[in-house]
């Protein structure tokens, strides 16, 4: 309950932050101007809506994880508004989990509104909605966990060095992560056995964002498997657990100077 | 019972990277605090009052050493329930109001929606700040801030209270209702552990304390056996005495200032006061105050830091801070 609180609180202090607002107004604003793209591209409107739509949470959900993520616990420290909580019947990791929730629910809140944006301007396109249009949301779950990675790498970051080297450490990440696959297929090709049980591990070790993306697919409005949403999910958690694990530990054994 | 004991606690701080040698700002530190007490911890910038207060909160890990609270040890989490802390020069969610704040405290605190809300509007009623409830905390004052600080400590009825360096940045006012918290908290049994440099609020406070200088405790007693409070003079000040009587006055006096109307001296002890006090009523002057002089704490406190440098002038064993580092 007590994180639930401390979430609660960390939404409040999230919808303060000028920059949330100008993120969503340029996510709002590309999703808009993606109408204005479908004109001119005749047969493809939908799946340029979707696409840019789709590509705009992403892109700018992880702007604003990346961008509140770094200042989450740093901020908490700097101000030192941290003192008088943490010697509250609190666990440091009741902390770091209701800091990590509480910018969760901001970001759910965002997405949610991006994809209304989203549904609107295929509404206004196609004069109403279908049931295919519904996989749209299949595609917005695995970017909210995508989201959720990265918030959990900020966060991860931000427990243990400033804003700035924080957010090029998760931005850094993120886009390793894109090319994460590639990394892989680069390890099969290579001779040498070194070279390809470094990408293995690579591999294995750096989120892999690849898992979260069917834009692509949902654009053309193909079914995609439940079995793969599945894997993601269950990837995203276990992912997102390892990292907010690492944060607890680095967080448990600071000292607040 | 002893409420809080601390057995030998040490913090290092880590300056600058290379360097090897820690600065110690806390060295074998041993206190123990009995139930009920208001007990001052005093000391100069830099003796080490807020990490002391630190490392009980959880917010520093010591070097070594350990300490408990209310007879529990300080990691468990369990006794932060039962006590309250304002942490020095607070500051706080500066987006939420203060009753907002407040709030906030209580439900960490686990109390439900109701008990919070009396809880709130006790507190800040009781720490002068109901006016400002509804102004969010980034608009108060510095005293104000103090204030609610004071306030958020006291939510959850603690038993034990750390308050450091809780007059500071409070004007007059402030400080007696500040004063009047803690002894009201001391008449509910609250055990009171607080830092300070006010040494008046200190005397007037205090049953024991303890005075720390450079991470080392220095001396720690009641405050009557570590000071002699003996009267060594009075004060007396008094305006508008007719000339023949004032420097009847001044001659008196073991020491005279004269400020405008207005005259300053220093009695030996009450017989000279009595007469001066007729002279002043003959010279149709006023009396504005007497005070006794006593061998106050602040002459103490020098008294005993000078001693303390001088036993240890390098501090054993680890580097001493330069400027700037
Ligand atoms: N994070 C830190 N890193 C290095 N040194 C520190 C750190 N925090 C405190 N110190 C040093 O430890 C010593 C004790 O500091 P502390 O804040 O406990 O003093 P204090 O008694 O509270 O002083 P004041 O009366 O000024 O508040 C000081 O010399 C300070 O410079
Ligand atoms: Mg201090």
């Amino acid at each position: 309950m007590k994180i639930g609180h401390i979430a609660s609180n960390t939404f409040k202090e999230s919808v303060r932050e000028k920059v949330l607002y100008n993120l969503l107004l340029f996510a709002l604003l590309m999703i808009a101007s993606s109408l204005v793209l479908s004109e001119i591209s005749i047969g493809q409107e939908r799946k340029i809506i979707i696409d840019l739509g789709l590509s705009a949470v992403s892109l700018f959900g992880t702007m604003i994880a990346i961008f509140i993520g770094i200042g989450l616990v740093y901020k908490e420290i700097d101000k030192r508004t941290i003192y008088s909580l943490l010697a509250k019947p609190i666990h440091r990791w009741e902390f770091i989990l209701g800091k990590y929730l509480g910018l969760l629910f901001t970001l759910l809140v965002n997405v949610a509104v991006m994809t209304a944006a989203i549904y609107a301007a295929l509404f206004y396109l196609e004069r109403g909605l279908q049931w295919s249009h519904g996989l749209i949301l299949w595609a917005v779950l695995l970017i909210f966990f995508e989201l959720a990675l990265t918030t959990s790498l900020a966060l991860m970051f931000s427990s243990f060095s400033t804003p700035l080297l924080s957010a090029a450490f998760t931005f850094f990440l993120w886009i390793i992560g894109h090319f994460n696959a590639d990394l892989k297929h680069f390890g099969n090709l290579t001779e040498s056995s070194f070279v390809s049980g470094l990408c293995d591990v690579l591999y294995y070790l750096l989120p892999n964002y690849g898992n979260f993306n069917i834009i692509q697919p949902v654009a053309h409005l193909e079914p995609v498997t439940a079995s793969f949403v599945g894997t993601s999910v269950a990837y995203g958690l276990l992912y997102v657990a390892l990292v907010l694990g690492c944060s607890l530990i680095i967080f448990q054994h600071r000292n607040f100077k | 019972m002893k409420v809080i004991e601390l057995r030998d606690l040490t913090k290092d701080f880590q300056i600058g990277f290379f360097r090897k040698k820690p600065f110690r700002a806390l060295d074998h530190l041993c206190l123990e605090v009995e139930e009920g007490e208001i007990f001052g911890f005093l000391g100069p910038n830099g003796a080490g009052k807020t990490t002391t207060l630190k490392i009980l909160m959880r917010l520093l890990y010591p070097t070594s050493g350990s300490a408990w609270i209310l007879e529990r040890p300080i990691s468990d989490v369990s006794v932060h329930a039962r006590i309250g802390y304002l942490p020095e020069s607070p500051y706080f969610y500066d987006y939420l109001t203060g009753e907002e704040f407040l709030s906030y405290c209580g439900r960490i605190f686990g109390f439900g929606p109701r008990e919070v809300r009396r809880r709130t509007a006790d507190l800040l009623d009781a720490v002068g700040i109901g006016d400002a409830r509804l102004l969010p905390l980034r608009k108060y004052s510095k005293g104000m801030l103090q204030r609610i600080g004071v306030a958020q400590a006291l939510i959850n009825d603690p038993r034990v209270l750390f308050l450091d360096e809780p007059m500071s940045g409070l004007d007059p006012l402030g400080r007696r209702e500040v004063r009047e918290i803690i002894l009201q908290q001391r008449q509910r049994g609250v055990t009171v552990f607080f830092s300070s440099h006010i040494l008046p609020d200190v005397e007037s406070l205090c049953d024991r304390v303890a005075i720390l200088n450079r991470g080392r405790l220095v001396d720690c007693g009641k405050l009557t056996d570590i000071l002699r409070m003996e009267i060594t003079s009075l004060e007396l000040v008094a305006t508008n005495v007719a000339p023949p009587q004032s420097t009847q006055l001044e001659r008196l006096a073991l020491q005279a200032n004269r400020l405008g109307e207005r005259l300053h001296l220093r009695m030996a002890d009450d017989g000279v006061v009595e007469q001066s006090l007729r002279l002043i009523r003959e010279g149709k002057g006023k009396l504005i105050s007497i005070n006794p002089v006593r061998e106050s704490l602040e002459d103490y406190f020098l008294k005993a830091m000078d001693q303390s440098d001088a036993r240890d002038p390098g501090q054993g064993g680890t580097e001493k801070r330069e400027a700037g580092s």
